[in-house]
């Protein structure tokens, strides 16, 4: 118990609550420091619970209280610490305080200034639960506690009924993936009699590798369809773009950096039980790969600057969950960490774009930002080279370990994802290119943000570009027992190539030759229709499983049962005693003398009874 | 005949003169009339306790007789009371059409 | 002797009691009642309870009829009339009182066949001395009691009755 290690979550749940509960009457400065300062002795205290426990060859455990004892099966309230909760704590704290920080600027002419920082100061504290978490129920506390706050955030503009119908379709895309969350952990509880960490791994090494589809399998298939709902893939990852909805920090934190990421985290903590069912892991590569290029090719031609950025999220999950799939679990975390530091700042710098437009998001209607934004401009610039992988920045070191790792485990995988990593570089430049070259179309006054906001814009494109050099993947590596992917210079050569052929081609076409994407728009118009909706998947999800539920609700369940079943024969009860009420009132005759005849009765009956019994 | 009546008879006579207060109540129509079959009842009451109360050689009968009589009394007057203001409303000492509390 | 005196004033009392009932008159009927009472109070006397005998004719008699006899004078009340209400207790009645008087009886000579006669001063108690020291002593509290219900009483029928002046 040295460590303490609850005060890392309880820290920004005070936050929550002084916020919550005093913030309406607090001066906006109080709110600010509250929230900020929460987050921030978080982070402190997880600076020095890390290096205190450092080297972190064990995992540091620290056992509160039992939750649920029921037989044999105890679930304690447990915290745990090893390298991958250290590094994920890192980020969510750290990425977490600079996106608090840019809020308070950007978030400062809001009325529900209060409530926005308790709920962000709520969902800190759920993220950290999820994350410390040592079993899988607590890690599901925190899971359903993010979802909560990420509706919460998403329809934060709730007079806006895009807002809210965005929020309702977050969270019940996500129910969809906790219900196979939920099965995963009454098939583990089944078992294995524990939902422990620790000793759900010791009791694993007696289960032999499943080549079959068998228990261990569908657990993993199981906790695997939880982590597409939680971190957008296909099928489940309808909700992100449309959670674009929501305040751009709030898609900088929970969007891009943390909350989406779960699914992720979730994947790497569950490494030896998916090293024992190849299959699943199979079906995870899979769907990152198949996601990835997915949303990239949708991110494509997105008009709106923060869709762009959304699938482009999207896409990278994608690209993590092929980094953990292929049984490279470090250089999958490797990859949330830096794609946490350059989707962010994109994020961010989108925001500060919007903001220096009074709320422009038309991709369409920007231009000639470069000058007038000159933060915003090198800022995003450093992101986009990270995520399009340009040598030696961040995000070039964790894609190519992730495109390295899938080579060696399907060549054609790594085919597909380095097409998306070019797609990726492309898309990118088009939202840089329109938003900042060219001549400004719009009509506003574009200023640059304050500094609360550009300096955190500034510490994240420090860290794209280097965050590389940070030793995440050899540090991870011994925890999750895989060997390291075998570094081949020309794999990443050929990737690296794919990236700036899309850096060049959307200079071409947004830069040198204007009137090239408009061409070609006409000449493929279907295609460009098709992709431009998102492949109308959305609609058909809306036909297929939405309409349905909803009609068969109402006419069925809603119409059949409950108002011809259930309310009449209630109804019908209340009816029958008005029935025989109405019978018995008449006896009330009115007349007195009924009245006698009838304790007469009374009275000789009685006599009888007692009469008889002598 | 002999010389002296069992007391059973005396608690048969004190059950007839319940019968007739009841059967005046049942069947009379007249507010009045029926509140003095109540007290032909309460009388035949009284008669019990008394022949209980030789029976057993004890007081007690008697005095609760007293009793009922003091309770009697009270009763007469307020109901006496109660059926000049209903008559003073209805005008009609016909207990059947006093029937306002009618289903 | 005692058996005969309870046999007339038994027949009385009966006879007058059938009369309250038969009566259409109210004043006739009241007139029986005094006539129940009286017999009673004889009986009464058989019975030992001489005190009781003398406040059954003073009070029960005395004041009560007597009252009855004020309100029913006050009212103006004439003989009844026929009424086709109330159907149900008449057709319900005599079988009820039938019933109720055979149970009695039938209970009666169960529990005392032949029982002790009564003899008129066997049973030397009922005096006032008796039945006051009871009243005062064991009964205290509910003489009390019912000597508050009185004054209720007193109070309610004033109640009542006063609204009728206004």
């Amino acid at each position: 118990m040295e460590q303490q290690l609850w005060i890392i979550p309880a820290l920004p749940l005070a936050g929550f609550l002084v916020n919550g509960l005093l913030g309406r009457r607090l001066p906006k400065a109080a709110v600010t420091a509250v929230a900020i300062t929460s987050v921030a002795l978080s982070f402190l205290w997880v600076l020095k619970t890390v290096t205190g426990l450092m080297p972190l060859d064990a995992a540091y455990v620290e056992r509160y209280f039992d939750w649920i004892r029921v037989g044999s099966l105890r679930i304690g309230c447990d915290l745990m610490m090893d390298r991958l909760t250290a590094v994920m704590v890192l980020v969510v704290t750290g990425v977490g305080l600079l996106i608090h920080i840019y809020a308070a600027g950007y978030m400062a002419h809001d009325t529900g200034y209060a409530r926005f920082f308790a709920y962000l100061n709520l969902f800190m504290f759920f993220m950290l639960t999820l994350v410390l978490a040592a079993n899988y129920l607590l890690m599901f506390v925190g899971w359903e506690g993010v979802g909560l706050c990420s509706y919460l955030l998403i329809g934060f503009w709730f007079l806006r009924k895009s807002a809210t119908n965005a929020g309702n379709k977050a969270f019940i895309v996500n129910r969809v993936g906790d219900f196979g969350f939920s099965l995963a952990i009454f098939l583990l509880v089944i078992n294995f009699n524990t939902l422990d960490f620790g000793e759900v791994f010791a009791k694993l090494s007696g289960w032999p590798v499943e080549n079959t589809v068998g228990t261990l399998t569908l657990v993993g298939l199981l906790l695997l369809l939880g982590a597409t709902g939680k971190s957008a893939q296909v099928p489940l990852y309808v909700w992100l773009p449309d959670a674009m909805e929501g305040p751009t920090p709030v898609s900088a934190l929970i969007h891009a950096a943390t909350m989406v990421t779960a699914g992720v985290y979730m994947v790497a903590r569950t490494a030896p039980l998916y090293l024992k069912a190849p299959m699943a892991l199979e079906m995870v590569a899979l769907i990152g790969l198949v996601t990835a290029f997915f949303a990239a090719t949708i991110g494509l031609v997105q008009n709106d600057i923060k869709k762009v950025f959304a699938y482009s999220t999207v896409s990278q999950l994608g690209y993590m969950f092929l980094g953990v799939g292929t049984g490279a679990f470090a250089a999958g975390i490797f990859h949330l960490v830096t794609h946490a530091f350059f989707k962010a700042l994109l994020f961010l710098g989108a925001g500060s774009v919007i903001h220096a437009l009074s709320g422009e998001q038309d991709l369409r209607i920007m231009g000639g930002l470069r000058k007038k934004t000159p933060w915003t401009f090198w800022t995003l610039a450093c992101a986009s080279v990270s995520i399009a992988g340009v040598p030696f920045t961040a995000g070039f070191f964790s894609k190519d370990e992730i495109l390295v790792a899938a080579y060696h485990h399907a060549p054609w995988m790594y085919w597909v994802g380095t097409l998306a990593a070019g797609m990726t570089a492309f898309y990118v430049f088009r939202a840089f290119f329109l938003a900042f070259f060219g001549e400004y179309r719009g009509e506003g006054h574009p200023h640059e943000s304050p500094a609360v906001m550009t300096l955190p814009l500034a510490a994240l494109a420090l860290l794209s570009l280097a965050g590389g050099f940070i030793p995440v993947p050899g540090w991870l590596e011994p925890l999750f027992g895989a060997p390291s992917a075998h570094h081949n210079p020309v794999l990443v050569a050929v990737s690296v190539s794919f990236g700036l052929a899309g850096i060049f081609l959307a200079w071409l076409f947004y830069v040198a030759r204007p009137e090239l994407p408009g061409a070609l728009a006409t000449r493929f118009s279907g295609i460009y229709r098709t992709v431009l909706n998102k492949y109308y998947v959305d609609e058909i999800y809306n036909a297929a499983i939405v309409k349905p539920v909803v009609e068969g609700s109402r006419s069925l369940l809603w119409k059949g049962i409950d108002v011809e079943l259930i309310d009449a024969s209630v109804n019908g009860i209340a009816a029958r005693a008005r029935g025989v009420g109405d019978m018995l009132r008449r006896m009330q005759s009115g007349y007195i003398r009924n009245y006698a005849a009838w304790v007469l009765l009374g009275a000789v009956v009685l006599m009888l009874a007692i009469g008889g019994t002598r | 005949m002999p010389q002296t009546i069992p007391l059973s008879w005396y608690l048969v006579l004190s059950a007839v003169l319940f019968a007739l207060g009841a059967a005046g109540f049942v069947f009379r129509r007249n507010i009045i009339t029926m509140f003095m079959s109540i007290e032909l009842m309460l009388n035949a009451v009284n008669l019990t306790f008394i022949a209980f109360a030789y029976h057993l050689r004890q007081v007690d009968g008697q005095v609760f007789a007293f009793f009922v009589m003091v309770v009697a009394a009270a009763e007469a007057a307020v109901g006496l009371a109660i059926i000049l203001t209903v008559f003073k409303n209805r005008a009609t000492l016909q207990v059947d059409e006093i029937a306002s509390m009618k289903n | 002797m005692d058996a005969i005196i309870f046999l007339i004033f038994a027949a009385a009392a009966v006879i007058f009691g059938i009369n309250v009932v038969l009566r259409t008159h109210p004043v006739s009927s009241a007139l029986a009642l005094i006539g129940v009472m009286a017999s009673l109070a004889v009986i009464y006397l058989l019975l030992g309870a001489p005190f009781l005998a003398a406040v059954q004719v003073l009070v029960y008699a005395g004041a009560i009829m007597v009252l009855f006899l004020f309100v029913i004078m006050l009212l103006n009340a004439g003989s009844e009339k026929k009424s086709r209400g109330a159907w149900m207790a008449r057709l319900a009645g005599v079988p009820l009182l039938v019933a109720l008087l055979t149970i009695l009886s039938f209970v009666i000579f169960r529990m005392y066949p032949r029982s002790v006669g009564v003899k008129f001063g066997s049973f030397a108690a009922g005096t006032v001395e008796r039945v006051g020291s009871a009243l005062f002593t064991t009964y205290l509290l509910p003489f009390e009691i019912t000597s508050l219900l009185v004054l209720i009483a007193i109070l309610g029928a004033v109640v009542l009755g006063y609204k009728e002046l206004d």
